[in-house]
């Protein structure tokens, strides 16, 4: 932004190369100087990369990963949307039940674990339920908040072209509201595959959370934690460019400030 | 010769519109402000009326009422006899904040209050109207795309496709360029010749007035009173540097209070 | 006459969330009692077990121990972060050399950091505070990069206009015009700070609200304590979110949101 001299197109990926090979050679070396004989070394965590693929471990682990997320983000967004556009529109309904969500929130999902594991025993149902909670909420006050924001010109446009209550709701207010509602939608879903490496790590028995748990306890495999760090760290960057993607869709790029 | 007498209309024009006795008051904080004070106004079908006065003087808020967005404090709103309770379809709101809806195309913006027709007919009205305001070409374009002027003809559009029997329009072309308003002005007169349709204008803009209407509503700052009613007897199109033309538009400068020498 | 309706109107509606929050309570405690087990605390329950932790000393102790990792955590994060991401906001090159790898970074939990937390930090505080940090510091920098791309050219380009240098620019026309934003940012990030030391504490610590929740179910199936933990952990976050909301009211920061 300061820049008087404005970056040529073959800097946009020099740079990002050049910072990323000086990390990795910063990594490796301090490995090796260290002379520590756990912590891997790049290297050692792209052959534990290489070795979780070959013995089809690793893919396992994704799809279970990722079913967990879109089992428990769908249903946030199924039960959380509908509830955020209500309390949105009728703002005497929002303030009765606005400070129980205030105090709820809060709570990270992963405190509700002992109680989700009574609930729903250790298991698949129990992560599911979790990254429902944490998804939950980001997704409901993103609503409320979108459906507020509609500038009254719209609604009483619509109320001008004789719309009835529903039509309005379907037809102006939450088309309006969407690009509200999509930015809620990825931060939760961020959120999501936060929490679902983390309920790995506690309640269940696969997944990516779990293969960094467990490649650590039988065996002290840091090449494999690393490798699967990296790996979260990736799909987690694909599952948010693929919903800044949605955002890009020209019925909803209007509500979004043009990025220079 | 007296500006302050409507020129009677006609017995055999329709009374389209009459304000009685209207009155509002906001009240905040325990605090009421008078807004608009016993404003009484009839409207012929088919005329073209300016509300003229300065910013914030309460037109907005009467054009509002008339739409039935909001209710008046007392007297009452009657079009075609009926009071006014509701928005409807019939009396159409074009809005000082370009309100159309950024998430529709041009074609979808037109179409939005047409949906209990059937299809066929439905894309007829469309392209006939995109056709009226010179939209041709733009039809799946969105309105972020669109310059302020062509939004502002995309709204009259809108408006005109469900056709309305009252267009309200309240400062329609405030955030344009100059050239772009003068423009605009002659497109909303064209149109009006075309489909005759009552239309009530508000601006703060004394010129605009003069060349719109058939009748200036001069209005004072709040509270909110008629000042004085002037019919512009000028035939279309004015001639903006006829002597009548400056002989009433003066004459509305000097009832705000305004020299007209600087 | 007119004021006394008013009155009695603002108490009822006063009165609304909280009667919303004793029908939820009431269910809860139905809830509970038609089931057979009796594991889950009823309302009463968990009162009795916030008095419970009261009497042993341990509430203030176990909410000091949480707290005080934030802080650290949270303010190492922000010495850090913040200026790091002004700098990198600004320098276009810099920006596009990190970017990609902040975005890699970004999305994974902190949690999966544990096993690297306890490599370098074995069991204890340091792990929460590393974990924290971990957590806060990637959030923390991209607000930063994002609010110093976020001022508006004109402000430099004023600045510089009338002749400030580079020191002049930062302290004048930058600082004052980032720190809404920085603060929005502050106000997330200590939500999100509040939610890893309970997740931390419930596997890498031994002290803490956290901790409370696991030890009390492990060490005897007590439930009350649980959710007396949770009920905590919740108003906790409750109180730290309106505090960081207060300071964004106060009139030295409030311009930065006239727009909205």
């Amino acid at each position: 932004m300061n820049s008087l001299s404005e970056p040529s197109r073959w800097e946009r990926f020099v740079w990002p190369i050049a910072a990323s090979a000086t990390l990795l050679a910063l990594w490796h070396y301090s490995v090796l100087w260290s002379g520590t004989k756990v912590f891997p070394s790049p290297y050692d965590v792209e052959k534990g990369m290489a070795e979780l693929l070959k013995h089809h471990v690793l893919w396992g682990d994704i799809v279970d990963s990722l079913r967990r997320v879109g089992v428990g983000f769908g249903a946030a967004v199924m039960i959380g949307v509908p509830l955020g556009l209500v309390l949105g529109w009728y703002p005497a309904i929002n303030q009765v039940v606005n400070p129980t969500m205030q105090i709820l929130r809060p709570i990270s999902p992963i405190a509700w674990i002992p109680v989700a594991i009574i609930f729903f025993g250790v298991g698949d149902r129990a992560a599911i339920f979790l990254i429902f909670l944490g998804a939950f909420f980001p997704i409901v006050v993103a609503c409320i908040n979108g459906v507020s924001n509609v500038p009254s010109v719209f609604r009483r446009a619509g109320r001008n072209f004789g719309l009835t209550p529903p039509q309005l709701l379907a037809r102006v207010l939450l088309p309006a509201a969407l690009p509200q509602i999509l930015i809620g939608l990825r931060i939760a879903l961020g959120i999501a595959w936060l929490v679902v490496v983390a309920a790995e790590m506690i309640a269940v028995d696969s997944g990516l959370g779990f293969l960094i748990i467990d490649s650590r306890n039988s065996g002290k495999r840091y090449d494999l934690v690393v490798a699967a760090i990296l790996i979260i760290g990736f799909i987690g960057l694909v599952l948010d460019f693929g919903f800044r993607r949605l955002e890009k869709l020209r019925s909803v790029r209007w509500g979004f400030r043009s990025e220079s | 010769m007296s500006l302050t007498q409507p020129v009677s209309a006609p017995a055999a024009v329709a009374m389209k519109l009459s304000v009685e006795h209207l009155g509002v008051v906001f009240g905040r904080d325990g605090k009421s402000t008078p807004v608009l004070d016993d404003i009484n106004l009839e409207v012929s079908e088919g005329e073209f009326i300016c509300l003229l006065g300065p910013s914030g003087c309460g037109k907005s808020t009467l054009l509002n009422i008339m739409a039935g967005f909001l209710s008046p404090t007392s007297g009452r709103v009657r079009v075609d006899g009926e009071p006014v309770r509701a928005p409807d379809p019939r009396r159409v709101f074009v809005f000082q904040e370009r309100g159309v809806f950024p998430w529709l195309t041009v074609e979808g913006n037109i179409g939005f209050g047409l949906f209990k027709l059937p299809r066929a007919e439905r894309e007829e009205r469309i392209a006939h109207y995109i056709r009226m305001v010179g939209l041709e070409g733009f039809e799946k374009t969105y309105p972020h795309e669109l310059s302020g002027g062509m939004k502002q003809r995309l709204e009259v559009a809108r408006a005109l496709a469900v056709n309305p029997d009252m267009l309200l329009l309240d400062e329609p072309f405030g955030a344009l360029d100059s050239i772009t308003r003068l423009i605009m002005r002659g497109e909303l007169l064209r149109i009006w010749e075309a489909e005759r349709k009552t239309i009530i204008f508000v601006t703060h803009d004394i010129d605009e007035a003069v060349q719109l209407a058939d009748r200036v509503v001069v209005m004072s700052a709040r509270p909110a009173t008629i000042q004085r009613i002037v019919p512009i007897d000028i035939p279309h199109p004015r001639d903006i540097s006829s002597p009548r033309y400056l002989e009433l538009r003066d004459g509305i400068f000097q009832q705000i209070g305004l020299a007209h020498k600087l | 006459m007119h004021d006394d309706s008013k009155a009695k109107v603002s108490l009822s509606v006063h009165l609304r969330p909280l009667a919303f929050i004793a029908v939820l309570l009431l269910l809860w405690d139905i809830g509970i009692r038609r089931q057979p087990s009796h594991l889950l605390p009823t309302p009463w329950g968990v009162v009795g077990g916030l008095a419970d932790l009261v009497r042993h000393g341990l509430l203030l102790k176990y909410v000091v121990a949480s707290l005080f990792r934030v802080t650290w955590g949270f303010f190492l994060a922000v010495i850090l972060a913040i200026p790091l991401g002004l700098m990198v906001g600004w320098h276009r090159r810099a920006e596009m050399a990190f970017n990609p790898i902040l975005q890699i970074l970004r999305p994974i939990s902190p949690l999966a950091w544990i096993p690297i937390a306890i490599l370098w930090f074995g069991v204890g505080d340091l792990s929460a505070i590393f974990l924290i940090f971990v957590g806060c510091f990637f959030p923390l920098m991209l607000t930063a990069i994002d609010a110093v791309q976020s001022v508006p050219a004109v402000y430099v380009h004023a600045g510089r206009n009338f002749g400030l240098g580079s020191t002049g620019l930062l302290v004048r026309v930058l600082y004052p015009a980032v720190v809404p934003r920085l603060i929005v940012g502050l106000r997330i990030t200590l939500g999100i700070a509040w939610l890893v030391v309970v997740a931390a504490e419930m596997i890498a610590v031994s002290s803490g609200l956290g901790f409370l929740i696991v030890d009390a179910r492990n060490a005897g199936n007590r439930y009350d304590l649980v959710v007396a933990g949770m009920v905590i952990i919740g108003v906790i976050g409750l109180f730290l979110d309106i505090g960081m909301r207060q300071i964004e009211k106060m009139k030295s920061f409030r311009w930065g949101y006239s727009e909205d």
